[in-house]
């Protein structure tokens, strides 16, 4: 390692620093217009729009406090409930429904794929009338229950791709060495698969808890006061008379805190879940 | 086991999200579902509701408060399928005599008549008129907006020029060049350019009114392709493209806001509306230097646009007296008098009732703005503002339900003219052909 870094040429070095500089500039790209919402939701209302932007202010929590007057708990707990509950039951039927398919493949898997994720195929939006008609029907308008059924649905069928992927890599040998040792079906699953695809299963939910956290057309267009989520609750800052940045930008940034909190709890299982290296 | 216990921990949280729901408290009485457009007015009105709550003990009540297009849009699929989330909309005038016309909305003119002091006959004649349907109110106005021409008299002042009492258009674009002139660096003038029939569509239809212009003639004919209609905006697009601001294309009324109140503006056709922003202190650098003109004419007499926000009943209610309860609370003469009380005479809903402005704290407060906001209400009608009749209502908008789409997209041709992508030629044909697909699909119906 250390004599490959000595043995690097000139020229060649120059190129690594130049690739990380890119590097550094893209991500500060990327990640700029988050840090000036979080810097954004310090302001006062005042300093949040001036031209030039100011970028020193006096920093004030006003913005958040207002969030709070303004109720912002029961779309946090909806949108927490709607989330938790659908990623469970995502993660209770992708998981067996992806052992199937890649430890036991049977005949027409392929098809079976293939059916799965043609259901992500079709535009939501081309499916929203009667969606709202069979909700309004039955009396499932602004019903959390409506949003966590069609977010299990929504996100299954990316959850069985990617756990079908991580099960794939588990070596047949140590499927075979488990069968050997005596072990049943249910011991093999908890005790030897389970443990081996936690990253896996850890990327899975996460992606399932952020897309269930932002979803935003479904909970628009089928939830009123009860059932609202904190999408809802953002947008309601927007509007077209008056100017709120600072307390739209607050909101936006308390919207993301428990995705960034989550992704920041299954930080190390994700990294080596996102990587698809997880087994070998 | 362990998967029991998750799942009793998320029925827990259920339980919770249940009685953390906006409608905790309110026992066995009723619940009625307020669905807002998210503009600092309702804010308020949903900051004073417990007002409402304390006296009227047996109802509670929820807001769904969301952006414009997205309020729309829920509250229209919501109507038109009785979907029955809603006790209370908040519509315009838009709507307002298509829906009562469909049979969506409850008419509200017994129950108008039978509140004690609810006067219908003090809301302004033409916002009142606009909200009605075969002589009945479906929806009444909680504010209303016309059009005026915002310029600093401060700046003029000091180049030594004068706004007209009653401007024209040719007359506005030589003060946006002077004003240039003496003030580099500053634009003339701000005006919309953001694609859309709320949008830039708003302006420009006055424009197009008062050089004579029209949709459609009286039989449907469409005529975006004629000479005045080409010259009003011909001269919007130029008078943007040389004296507007810079990205004139994708601003819309909040990027005026900002610019205007920031001072680098001296001039900006919009909304009666926006003095919440530009005599806001904390909000705009202008406040206290501004002066208000009429809508800026060329043919006609006024200019102005008309627009009101109102509050129905969907037929779909299962609450309608409860709902109407809340309305009156929110439309009646007292309102304004609680704003104020509780948030100060500036914030008090405007361009609703003649009586408050009658009120001598409101006046002195809104001084410098109630006078020209009441006048060009007053007057913002199609008699005052068009050369010719037209089949349809409406003054920036055409009240037909293919406008949304129509105007969206004709808006678009506007906003690439104004882009510099397209000629001013080209957008027109484009939206002539748009306009006559609508126009025929009438002359059949009529036929």
């Amino acid at each position: 390692m250390t004599t490959a870094a000595v043995a690097v040429t000139g020229p060649r070095r120059r190129s690594a620093g130049l690739l990380t500089a890119l590097t550094w500039i893209i991500g500060i790209v990327f990640f700029f217009p988050v840090l000036w919402m979080v810097i954004t939701a310090f302001k006062h209302e005042a300093d949040a729009y001036t031209d030039p932007p100011r970028l020193f202010f006096t920093p004030t929590l006003e913005q958040f406090r207002a969030l709070f007057d303004a109720g912002a708990w029961p779309y946090f707990l909806n949108s927490l409930f709607a989330t938790t509950v659908s990623t469970l039951l995502v993660l209770l039927l992708a998981v067996p429904a992806a052992y199937a398919l890649a430890i036991r493949p049977v005949k027409k898997t392929q098809d079976v794929l293939f059916f799965f994720i043609s259901t992500k195929m079709l535009p939501v939006v081309a499916v929203i009338v009667p969606i709202y008609v069979i909700a309004g029907r039955i009396g499932a308008l602004d019903n959390i229950w409506t949003l966590v059924v069609l977010y299990t649905a929504m996100n299954l069928p990316i959850a069985v791709w990617m756990m079908r992927s991580f099960l794939q890599e588990i070596p047949a040998e140590v499927l075979e060495a488990a069968a050997m040792d005596g072990a049943s079906l249910r011991q093999t699953l908890l005790r030897v698969m389970l443990p081996m695809v936690a990253p896996g299963l850890a990327a899975t939910a996460l992606i399932c808890v952020i897309f269930s956290w932002n979803e935003f057309f479904f909970s628009v267009n089928l939830t009123a006061s009860q059932a609202a989520t904190v999408p809802l609750f953002l947008v309601g800052f927007m509007t077209s008379e008056g100017l709120y940045w600072a307390q739209l930008a607050a909101a936006a940034t308390l919207a993301s805190l428990p995705v960034v909190l989550a992704g920041w709890v299954a930080q190390k299982q994700l990294v080596r879940g996102l990587s698809m290296g997880a087994i070998k | 086991m362990r998967l029991a216990a998750v799942l009793g921990a998320a029925a827990a949280l259920s339980a919770c999200a249940g009685a953390g729901a906006l409608t905790s408290g309110s026992g066995d009485g009723t619940t009625i579902v307020v669905a807002v457009v998210s503009n600092p007015q309702m804010t308020d009105a949903i900051a004073l509701a417990d007002d409402f709550r304390a006296a009227h003990p047996g109802v509670d009540v929820d807001f769904v408060s969301l952006p414009e297009n997205e309020s729309r849009a829920k509250i229209t699929a919501s109507v038109a399928t009785g979907g029955g989330e809603f006790d209370v909309i908040m519509v315009s005038n838009y709507e307002t005599a298509m829906w009562a016309e469909n049979g969506w909305l409850v008419d509200l003119q017994p129950y108008a008549d039978a509140t004690d002091d609810y006067d219908t006959d003090d809301f302004i004649a033409p916002v009142r008129e606009s909200l009605s349907y075969q002589g009945d109110m479906y929806s009444v106005p909680f504010y209303g907006e016309s059009s005026f021409l915002v310029h600093r008299e401060d700046l003029f002042e000091a180049a030594g020029l004068t706004m007209p009492e009653r401007p024209t258009w040719p007359e506005v674009r030589e003060l946006a060049a002077a004003i240039e002139e003496a003030n580099p660096g500053m634009n003339g003038i701000c005006l919309r350019g953001l694609a859309g029939w709320g949008e830039n569509l708003a302006p420009l239809n006055t424009v197009i009114n008062t050089f004579g212009g029209q949709w459609f003639d009286e039989d449907w004919n469409a005529r975006l392709d004629t000479p005045e209609v080409r010259e009003a905006v011909e001269f919007y697009v130029d008078l943007v493209r040389e004296h507007g601001q810079a990205g004139a294309a994708t601003s819309g009324f909040a990027d005026c806001a900002t610019r205007y109140g920031q001072g680098q503006a001296a001039m900006w056709y919009d909304a009666t509306s926006m003095v919440n922003v530009v005599e806001s202190p904390e909000d705009s650098v202008t406040a206290g230097r501004n002066g208000y003109a009429p809508a800026p004419v060329v043919e006609t007499e006024a200019s102005g646009w008309l627009y009101t926000w109102s509050l129905g009943i969907p037929a779909s209610s299962e609450h309608p007296d409860e709902a109407w309860d809340f309305i009156a609370w929110m439309t009646d003469k007292d309102y304004p008098h609680l704003v104020a009380e509780e948030l100060g005479w500036e914030r008090v809903p405007p361009g609703s009732r003649t009586s408050t402005y009658e009120i001598p704290e409101y006046a002195e407060v809104a001084a410098a703005f109630a006078e020209p906001t009441l006048s060009s209400m007053e007057v913002a009608d199609q008699d005052h503002t068009m050369t010719a009749p037209v089949p349809y209502d409406g003054i920036q908008f055409l009240a037909i339900p293919e406008f949304q789409d129509l105007g969206t997209r004709v808006g678009q041709q506007i906003s690439a003219a104004i882009a510099g992508q397209i000629s001013v030629d080209e957008a027109l044909d484009q939206a002539q052909r748009y306009a006559e697909t609508v126009g025929e699909s009438y002359q059949e119906e009529g036929s």
